[in-house]
């Protein structure tokens, strides 16, 4: 078994008690692309050397290798520019970003691409639950299977899961479009207010106002146009599920609110 | 927040002090109040218990030390008293003891390990953490390190531990409030767990009227005793898990271990995280993937269970 070596741990997973940290300056530049090692790297520390190699270097394709899991990597990024990570990320991985188009090959853990405003994330593997929680646009495809509650709170932008999906998943959901390929765990899109879930295998059981859509042709264009970008082949026959609106109170404006408006 | 780690191999023994330390130490950020760890090492004819006199914050008076060494010389005395022969006497700190015994069959062959648990916790202050073959339940205040350190379990060796790092909620920070929790009176039994179980009254009542007794006020002794309940009316640990997930409220993923079985429950929230590795020579299961990146160091392929599951390994 490879085992860390015999040193003791003192990786501090929250990041907080580096205020000090500088970036290493570890990474090599080759015909304008940066590659570096994060591998006895510190949370602070890898976020500092992409941010001197995106901002301050100006360069816009950086590959880490051996991101190890480690939380809150690659958050914040805005601006237009490849990020390849060799690895998985742990928890909030790729937070806030807007612009970049990003590659993961390992998985990504709870809450990745949380607020999410433009760009693509691939994930060749799994992701955790949380994952693209209020996100606002772009595009983000996990290859694998996603955890429960994907998509809360999603305002805008794709999700594309190649696998199953967990519980709740599209709660509260108020826009954007979400394709899952698998199966869906139970209250499937409980609460939504807008927003479309696409379904390819079975749902255990529809959430409260998550109610079938009807089929159009703008959402065979929208599934065959993305397939074709993440090159995902032929799509398989999906079931449509949107907001029953029963629940619906965007128009009971409040009566000072109202008076406002009027 | 609370992390809980598992960890099984199932090719021979290994180093799970070591291991369990550097996976528990990585999760210290989701609680740094207590650590615990449960382990198995090779299983002998003897029984092993550890037990603790004080707690880690008793107030120190001055009578403590003569408190400490009369109520030891009772708990010696009533283990003699017992039949039991005593063999080796660790104090491994000035309160936290580890006895190996042997002790006389009680009708079915097994030793009456509620009898000794019960006859001991009558002296003040004593706590039975564990009883059993294999199992070693160790725990005290402080990060993995501290702790691993201060019970010197680095070299510990077996094939099968479980751990937790606690961020005290529902209970005081002291060793009783800290898990992993004995299944008293079963032998080899001990669970962590995350999260909080809200009707924890109804079954302490309700357990209690059946003769069990709990060690702390901490919500998730619950789980250890209830499991002990269902595996005394004969249910396999498999099963017993399942049922604790309609009969258990509340949001919880908890990590049960017997001296041949590893097993993990999510409820039907999924609302605690667990992330799980699997091959053919070990299983390592954490709630985060950087405890289990501490002992596999290399890329892996990991997912997180869904709700309501419950899987159980053999070693």
């Amino acid at each position: 078994m490879a085992a860390v070596g015999e040193q003791r741990i003192t990786y501090d997973a929250r990041g907080l008690a580096e205020p000090n940290a500088e970036a290493p300056r570890v990474a090599t530049v080759e015909d304008g692309r940066a590659t570096f090692d994060a591998h006895d790297l510190t949370t602070r520390q890898i976020n500092l050397e992409l941010r001197r190699l995106l901002y301050e270097e100006g360069i816009t394709d950086v590959t880490v290798l051996n991101p190890g899991a480690k939380h809150s990597l690659g958050v914040g990024i805005l601006t237009r520019c490849r990020l390849r990570f060799e690895g998985s990320l742990g928890y909030f991985g790729l937070g806030l970003i807007d612009g970049p188009e990003i590659v993961v090959t390992g998985r990504v853990g709870w809450s990745a691409c949380e607020n999410m405003m433009s760009g693509v994330v691939q994930v060749e593997s799994n992701a955790g639950s949380l994952t693209g929680a209020a996100m606002r646009g772009g595009d983000l495809v996990v290859k694998g299977r996603v955890g429960a509650r994907t998509g809360i709170d999603q305002k805008g932008g794709t999700i594309i899961v190649g696998e199953d999906a967990g519980s709740m998943t599209g709660f509260m959901m108020q826009r954007g479009r979400m394709i899952i390929l698998g199966n869906a765990g139970p209250g499937l899109g409980d609460s939504m207010y807008d927003g479309t879930i696409y379904v390819g295998g079975t749902v255990k059981s529809l959430g409260i106002d998550c109610v079938p859509g009807e089929w159009t042709d703008a959402d065979t264009e929208l599934i065959e146009r993305k397939f074709s970008i993440y090159g995902l082949g032929d799509p398989p026959e999906l079931q449509k599920f949107v907001c029953g609106k029963k629940l619906y109170n965007y128009d009971n404006l409040e009566p000072a609110e109202r008076k406002l408006v009027l | 927040m609370c992390g809980i780690a598992g960890l099984i191999y199932r090719d021979g023994t290994h180093e799970i002090g070591r291991d369990l330390t550097r996976m528990l130490q990585s999760m210290k950020h989701r609680g740094p109040d207590s650590t615990g760890y449960a382990l198995y090492g090779p299983r002998g004819h003897r029984i092993l218990m550890r037990y603790t006199l004080a707690d880690a914050n008793t107030p120190r008076d001055f009578e403590f030390a003569d408190r400490l060494r009369r109520h030891q010389a009772q708990v010696l005395d009533r283990l003699r008293g017992l039949g039991a022969t005593v063999h080796d006497v660790e104090a491994e700190t000035e309160y936290a003891y580890r006895i190996e015994l042997e002790l006389p069959a009680a009708n079915g062959g097994e030793p009456d390990l509620k009898a000794i648990a019960d006859r001991l916790e009558d002296i003040p202050d004593c706590e039975v953490l564990s009883l059993g073959h294999s199992l070693e339940i160790v725990k005290d205040l402080g990060d993995a390190e501290t702790v691993s350190d201060q019970y010197e379990l680095k070299g510990f060796t077996g094939t099968h531990a479980i751990g937790h790092v606690r961020m005290a909620t529902e209970s005081d920070v002291d060793i009783s409030g800290a898990h992993p929790y004995w299944a008293y009176p079963f032998s080899d039994v001990a669970v962590v767990h995350n999260g909080q179980l809200t009707n924890y009254f109804q079954w302490k009542r309700r357990l209690e009227r059946s003769g069990h007794r709990f060690q702390s006020e901490c919500d998730s002794e619950i789980i250890a005793v209830y499991l002990a309940e269902k595996m005394s009316d004969g249910a396999s640990l498999e099963d017993a898990m399942r049922d604790s997930l309609e009969e258990l409220d509340g949001v919880f993923t908890y990590i049960a271990v017997t001296d041949d079985a590893l097993g993990v429950a999510k409820d039907e929230m999924a609302a605690k995280p667990l992330v799980l590795y699997e091959s053919d020579d070990v299983v390592a299961l954490a709630s985060e993937e950087i405890a289990i990146r501490a002992v596999l160091d290399r890329e892996i392929e990991t997912y997180d269970p869904y709700e309501s599951e419950v899987l159980v390994w053999q070693r």
